[in-house]
């Protein structure tokens, strides 16, 4: 089929003794997590499709350690984001992508304070950026027209960083039926993994938050839930599980969107 | 001349008192750490105005906003007529202000009759929402006891505040009618109500209405000054200070740790391991656990909040049957500092750390510890359940931020106490020794592989 994709990373470019156009930070979900991997392959496959000069960190790439800051271990927070400062700055790196609102929000709002000062997108706004500039060709009338479809703010991209409209936009492009969910935009409800809980169980309660958000997204009649961020697309995809709605209803990130609708 | 004697020795009374109370929560405020304050002033003078005096933040809910502002600019307005009351009050005369200011006078009460007819209104709004719809905000368990009846009590005074103004006006009004007033004004709810009340009544008994409406008017406002301090009310006048100070960086953005970063970059270099200077300093407390290792700005933030309840209704933790509150941690901070501050003055050696007590010890902050912490007020539990999510820093109409306060009591946890959810311990293990959350056995871009495999 398709030719072989390769993936260059930045130790390759040095090599060479070139700079890609931007680093593509993957993440430990996009890296590690079988569903999470999923979208990393979309958003790679996107990349090469425009044809972009990119290249991930591989093996160099620690965690940004975000949850680890979050938790309040602060200790272990530092540790791995000054090894990860050391790296970036050797190869001399200035812009970033990646597709977990939690790597983006690290690597943008609190790296500088340690030595990091980069660029940062998240791929929503990248993906969008490529769709304006017509370098991402959409099927007409492709998979997803007219049908209905939610979307999930994550918590770091929207009410912590602001970005609404790109990923919007992307869902507009794919002349889907949006359905806003009730608490959207600023509103937005956590789906109840940042802040390290996704490495605990939840205190005693009377739900999960995944389940309050599911609920919420089933309430739409959607058949799709699109979400930005990989911890919001286990969170999502459990609680649509727990509601036994899987085989009716799906979560996809916005860049496997793009790639299925081609 | 009684009357103005009365006046005199009240008006010292309420403005002492109050005065011993505010210097009391400004000593509170201060047992907090020393902050820094940075950044763009007009940026944050552009917040204060916007948010506190402009209440942008409460149009979130336009209901709600539209009587809170009817209730807010009527007493913006009564500080005006407060002037002419104390000056009254002093000298015995009345209403000294309106041969002084013609038209202009008959304009500004006019103003603040239509604007305390509408507070008059909103007053009813809110008793009936606080009382009868059961708002669940309102009801929660943080709330029983005096946060409820504060609610209520100013809503109260409001009223009592209302009869006092419309029966002087009114009194004073149907006297005008009878010629006997010195100057003639025009009002659009005394000049009609006055007459048809209170016009069948004789010049003495008017007079009579119209000194008991001045009375319970100037009563009311002297015991809303020194309520004030007691109360959630506080707002009135901390959202200037609070809006001002709140942090301007990214919400995204959490501090960073001065303290921590020596040491780590010192393991990280080994030559400076072997600088020992800083091995004899004694450890520094990390994060808080208490009101005097928070900043002064939480402190403040604490006394300012509104107890409005807006943060926890949108708290994913809480909405889903967890125990943590935003609004009970800013409200738990403030009684740890009432509690702290008070413990403090009594001067009490009891309350001196044991390795400082000696026979000449003084409490003070500094040596303070009464064997309790913030902790015995918020529990673990309540601050392991914060996503982080920021739903309550956007949510709080006057820019508290309870997150912070609740990050800064996990980095005690975490970092002094080296305690925590044991749950998390894997994922900091795995951190620091395989650079991801998980420690897995395949490599960090075995996904490549994945993605050739599809394509094969
Ligand atoms: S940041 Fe924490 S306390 Fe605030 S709303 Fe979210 S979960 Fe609740
Ligand atoms: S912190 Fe803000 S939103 Fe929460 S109760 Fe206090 S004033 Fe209201």
């Amino acid at each position: 089929m398709a030719e072989k994709i390769n993936v260059k990373t930045m130790a390759e470019y040095a090599a060479e003794g070139t700079k890609p156009e931007i680093l593509f930070w993957v993440g430990c979900a996009g890296s590690f997590d079988a569903r999470a991997q999923k979208v990393t392959v979309a958003f790679t496959k996107i990349l090469n499709q425009v044809g972009m000069n990119f290249a991930i960190l591989g093996q160099e790439e620690s965690c940004t350690g975000d949850p680890a800051r979050r938790a309040g271990n602060e200790f272990v927070f530092q540790m791995t984001a000054l090894q990860n400062i050391e790296v970036m700055n050797m190869y001399g790196v200035d812009k970033i992508v990646t597709t977990c609102p939690h790597c983006f929000n690290t690597l943008k709002n609190e790296y500088p304070d340690l030595g990091g000062n980069y660029e940062v997108i998240h791929h929503t706004q990248l993906l969008q950026e490529l769709i304006d500039e017509g370098r991402i060709k959409m099927t007409e009338g492709g998979t997803f027209k007219g049908k209905k479809i939610t979307y999930h703010d994550s918590c770091y991209l929207g009410r912590v960083n602001g970005v609404y409209e790109a990923p919007r936009k992307v869902l507009e492009e794919l002349d889907t039926d949006l359905v806003e969910l009730k608490r959207c935009r600023t509103n937005g409800l956590c789906c109840g993994a940042g802040g390290a809980q996704m490495f605990k169980e939840d205190e005693a309660g009377k739900k999960s938050i995944n389940i309050e958000r599911v609920e919420e997204a089933l309430d739409t009649g959607s058949e799709i839930i699109a979400v930005n961020c990989p911890f919001c697309l286990t969170m999502m995809t459990d609680g649509v599980k727990a509601k036994e709605k899987q085989d009716s209803v799906m979560v996809y990130d916005l860049a496997e969107l793009i790639i299925n609708n081609q | 001349m009684i009357g103005q004697i009365i006046f005199a020795i009240l008006s010292i009374l309420t403005f002492g008192y109050a005065a011993f109370q505010f210097n009391k929560i400004r000593q509170n405020i201060l047992l907090g750490q020393e902050e820094k304050i940075e950044g763009d002033t007009s940026l944050r003078l552009k917040n204060m105005f916007l948010v506190a005096f402009g209440q942008q933040k409460m149009f979130k809910r336009f209901v709600p906003a539209i009587f809170h502002l009817f209730i807010y600019v009527a007493f913006l307005m009564t500080q005006i007529e407060l002037i002419e009351i104390l000056i009254d009050g002093f000298t015995g005369s009345h209403r000294f202000f309106a041969s002084m200011l013609g038209g202009l006078y008959n304009f500004i009460i006019n103003f603040i009759e239509v604007l305390s007819a509408l507070a008059f209104v909103a007053t009813f709004v809110f008793l009936a929402r606080r009382n009868l719809l059961k708002l669940p905000r309102f009801h929660k368990a943080e709330m029983n006891g005096w946060p409820k009846l504060d609610g209520n009590l100013i809503l109260y005074g409001e009223f009592l505040l209302l009869i006092g103004i419309f029966s002087m006006n009114g009194a004073d009004m149907a006297l005008q009618a009878k010629g006997e007033t010195s100057y003639s004004l025009n009002l659009i709810i005394s000049s009609n109500l006055g007459p048809a009340i209170f016009g069948g009544l004789d010049i003495h008994t008017l007079h009579i209405i119209e000194k008991f409406g001045w009375w319970l008017h100037i009563l009311v406002v002297f015991g809303f000054i020194n309520y004030l301090p007691k109360s959630k009310h506080l707002h009135i006048f901390f959202a200037f200070p609070n809006t001002y100070y709140s942090k301007l960086d990214s919400r995204g953005k959490m501090e960073n740790m001065d303290s921590i970063m020596n040491e780590v970059k010192s393991m990280m270099d080994p030559e400076a391991a072997f600088d020992d200077s800083a091995e004899m300093e004694e450890l520094p407390v990390f994060g808080s656990n208490d009101v005097t290792t928070l900043s002064w700005r939480n402190l403040l933030e604490s006394y300012t909040c509104t107890e409005c309840g807006r943060c926890t209704s949108v708290c994913p933790a809480n909405m889903t049957g967890k125990k943590l509150s935003p609004r009970k941690v800013m409200m738990d901070i403030r009684d740890r500092a009432e509690e702290v501050g008070d413990k403090i003055r009594s001067g009490n050696p009891e309350y001196i750390r044991d390795d400082a007590k000696s026979e000449n010890a003084v409490l003070s902050a500094e040596n303070f510890d009464d064997g309790k912490s913030l902790f015995d007020y918020i529990s673990k539990e309540e601050i392991h359940a914060c996503t982080t999510c920021n739903a309550c820093v956007e949510a709080c109409p006057i820019l508290i931020n309870p997150m912070e306060s609740i990050l800064k009591l996990r980095r005690y946890e975490l970092l002094t106490e080296s305690a925590g959810p044991t749950e998390w311990l894997p994922m900091f293990n795995s951190i620091e020794n395989n650079g991801a959350v998980w420690s897995m056995s395949e490599s960090r871009d075995q996904w490549v592989n994945e993605l050739n495999k599809e394509n094969d």
